[in-house]
């Protein structure tokens, strides 16, 4: 559908001039690349461009979450662009709506793979549309990069998992609140779906067996509920040290509000959420957070260069209010990993770069540097962050490398 | 007992009970339009969550010029009223050019005004952005109001009780003390008849869509002081609406509240004593129940068959 804008295009023509000049040198261009050899299985592979499939929803419920991850990889991929493309192609992007529908996530990456016969897609949000499309990709053996943090309980060798799985944002994040707070007791509440009540899972068995803590209370709240008075005074009653959320979408803004509303704020109730980056503040207002703590891998406050570089173009190529959630920037790495793994590999054949990318180091990545593992996720660092009434988080913790641990045993 | 001293079982009954009580009012705001509308228009407005969404946006929309110009602390009068003019006015014409067609069609209304309310959604998407966003409340709006140190009323509850008190009063005078309610009633009860005596039943009709309409924009300015405003944020409140109308007798608004009030009730204690969506689950199982003892609801107006 969308293919370079004319701002890109400027810049390509720019560059390519300055490149024609001498000016930059170092780029792989397509003429040492043939087509033939790089691409050996029919993929919409020519001698100038790669075609590369995004698929977010850009309509429905969950556009809300998604048009962040649609304009990192916008964002990434004209850069990669800007540098001469990959192996001297420009990527080309065709873009499928999946219109928070699962089926029709199914359905568009099947045409994106089988129709336009794209080299990757960057996509999928939910668990739900990921699952819907998974079947798709490992019967055509597409390559998906997956930006979200998930559950866990998979691997595809069709899929790069770029956000993290769960054990990697919970455990660390338990650990934490646990020592810094000393905190004992802890009430557990999330969505009723899928990853609330797995990471749900994976949390109470930290707590009871390796904290040594208590679960008070476990609640699940129906999606889209907006009432939390019972709720809230079940969480007065038990008086917990800690609770722990992962509520979602509409109900998290409602939760938040009237948590504030109800006397728990953050000078009385410690709490640690995992469902909580920079978009969703907008929603829920700076007032109504200040204090209490995310566990994310990034946060759009980090002061490292490689940071300060991405918010900086992510500004201005989105408008200088916009705003950068995890998930944003782990929908980022997604061009710049199948990138590098098309040039270690050599080729665009999807075979030959799932299996180059593993083991690669992506020392630039705005969150610090992440390094590919076999099991197709990042090892990655958790970071806690402190909500101030700005809408940014102030990292008030960074763990050691975490590695990625999709299947873990003994939480399951 | 339980584990707990008799102050804080005293305390979380006190807090409890104000919360079955904001549900209550929460729910009749809600329902409150649409008791007009489906009630005794008998259209099937799907497009209800979205009228409540201008509202939403409104609201969002003052409450940053009143940043600009200093006056944050009473913009949400001028919010509601601006919120009430507005939905009223996209209600009257969504009446002139689409409902008014589709009178004796009910099923079509149904089909008609889903695909409204997917069109109002996109609209919002495009020109207010995917995200969620959120008016920053007056400082007197947020927190709690203490009465002992142990139990804290939600203010922003308080406010939304206030309001509908109000809204009630007002459709309550507007339906059975003025001419106007006179002649709706008329409209409702025998269209051919109120004609024949001279009521101008069309404007009637549009007048009673764009009230019901304006009403939802109301309840929509008072919901973004404790829930989101987003493109779909009327859809978290359109199903809740249809059941309170529904349960409580389409064509009587006195069944509107004491459904809206027996729903809450039974929904706040259910959540307290079960996990909240069990607590969902029970009350909906409770409420098809008794509707299928009693299919036209609590309050159904007698009408010989």
């Amino acid at each position: 559908m969308s293919t370079l804008n004319r701002r890109g295009f400027m810049k390509g023509a720019l560059l390519g001039a300055m490149m024609a000049a001498g000016l930059i040198s170092g780029h792989a261009f397509a003429a040492d690349f043939p087509t033939a050899k790089v691409n050996t299985t029919g993929l919409a592979v020519t001698d100038t461009t790669v075609k590369v499939g995004i698929l977010h929803s850009a309509t429905g419920t969950m556009a809300i979450s998604e048009t962040g991850s649609i304009q990192a990889e916008k964002l990434a991929i004209e850069q990669i662009n800007a540098m001469g493309g990959i192996l001297g192609r420009k990527i080309e992007i065709v873009q499928e709506d999946g219109a928070s529908d699962w089926p029709t996530f199914a359905e568009k990456a099947k045409k994106l793979l089988e129709k336009d016969k794209v080299a990757s897609v960057m996509g999928c949000w939910t668990s739900a549309s990921r699952k819907a499309a998974l079947p798709v990709f490992e019967k055509d053996n597409g390559l998906l990069f997956y930006p979200t943090f998930y559950e866990g309980l998979e691997q595809s060798k069709n899929v790069f998992y770029t956000g993290q799985e769960a054990t990697q944002q919970i455990l660390a994040g338990l650990d934490w609140i646990a020592k810094e707070k000393k905190a004992k007791t802890f009430y557990l509440i999330g969505s009723d779906y899928i990853w609330p009540r797995t990471s749900m899972k994976i949390a109470r068995k930290h707590i009871e067996q390796h904290l040594g803590g208590k679960v008070v209370g476990e609640e699940y709240i129906a999606l889209g509920d907006t009432q939390f008075g019972s709720v809230i005074n079940k969480i007065k009653l038990k008086k917990p040290d800690v609770i722990y959320a992962a509520v979602v979408g509409g109900s998290n803004v409602a939760w938040f509000k009237q948590l504030n509303a109800a006397g728990l704020n953050s000078s009385k109730q410690t709490m640690l959420t995992i469902s909580v980056t920079e978009d969703e503040v907008l929603g829920i207002g700076g007032e109504n957070l200040a204090g209490f703590y995310s566990a994310m891998k990034y946060f759009q406050s980090q002061d490292n260069d490689s940071n300060k570089k991405f918010v900086e173009a992510f500004k201005k190529r989105w408008g200088k209010d916009a705003v950068i959630g995890d998930v944003t920037q782990a929908a980022y790495l997604g061009p710049w990993l199948y990138k590098a793994a098309v040039e270690r590999a050599g080729s665009f054949d999807v075979d030959k770069v799932q299996a180059a990318l593993p083991g690669y180091e992506f020392k630039d990545a705005p969150e610090g540097p992440v390094t590919v593992e076999a099991n197709h996720h990042l090892t990655t660092k958790l970071r806690i962050g402190q909500w101030g009434k700005d809408g940014q988080a102030k990292v008030v913790y960074t763990s050691d490398y975490i590695k990625p641990d999709p299947f873990p045993k003994g939480y399951q | 007992m339980f584990g707990y001293s008799m102050a804080e079982i005293g305390n979380i009954v006190v807090m409890q009970g104000f919360s079955g009580l904001s549900m209550f009012t929460v729910l009749l705001l809600m329902a409150l339009g649409l008791a007009i509308i489906f009630g005794q228009m008998g259209v099937i407005n799907m497009a209800h969550g979205e009228f409540m969404t201008i509202g939403a946006y409104t609201t969002v929309l003052i409450s940053k010029v009143a940043a600009t110009y200093g006056f944050t602390n009473y913009y949400f009068v001028f919010a509601i009223a601006i919120a009430f003019v507005l939905a009223f006015a996209v209600g009257y014409f969504i009446e002139f050019i689409m409902i008014r067609h589709l009178y004796k069609r009910p099923l079509d209304t149904l089909l008609a005004t889903w695909g409204l309310s997917l069109v109002m959604q996109q609209i919002f998407r495009s020109s207010f952005g995917a995200k969620e966003v959120s008016a920053e409340l007056p400082e007197w709006m947020l927190g709690s109001f203490q009465p002992t140190p142990d139990i804290d009323i939600p203010i922003n509850g308080v406010f939304v009780m206030v309001l509908a008190a109000l809204v009630t009063f007002g459709v309550y005078m507007f339906m059975f003390k003025s001419r106007w309610g006179l002649r709706v009633r008329a409209t409702v009860q025998n269209r051919t008849m109120a004609g024949a005596v001279g009521i101008n039943t069309a404007k009637v009709d549009r007048v009673t869509f764009a009230l019901g309409c304006g009403i939802a924009g109301i309840a929509g300015a008072a919901f973004t002081t404790i829930a989101s405003t987003g493109p779909t944020t009327g859809t978290l409140y359109i199903v809740d609406s249809f059941m309170v109308v529904v349960f409580g007798g389409a064509a009587s608004i006195v069944g509107t509240i004491a459904s809206a009030f027996g729903i809450a009730q039974a929904q706040s204690v259910l959540q307290f004593f079960m996990t909240s969506s069990m607590g969902k689950v029970s009350t909906l199982l409770v409420i098809v129940t008794i509707l299928m003892m009693k299919p036209e609801g609590l309050f159904a107006s007698k009408l010989r068959k």
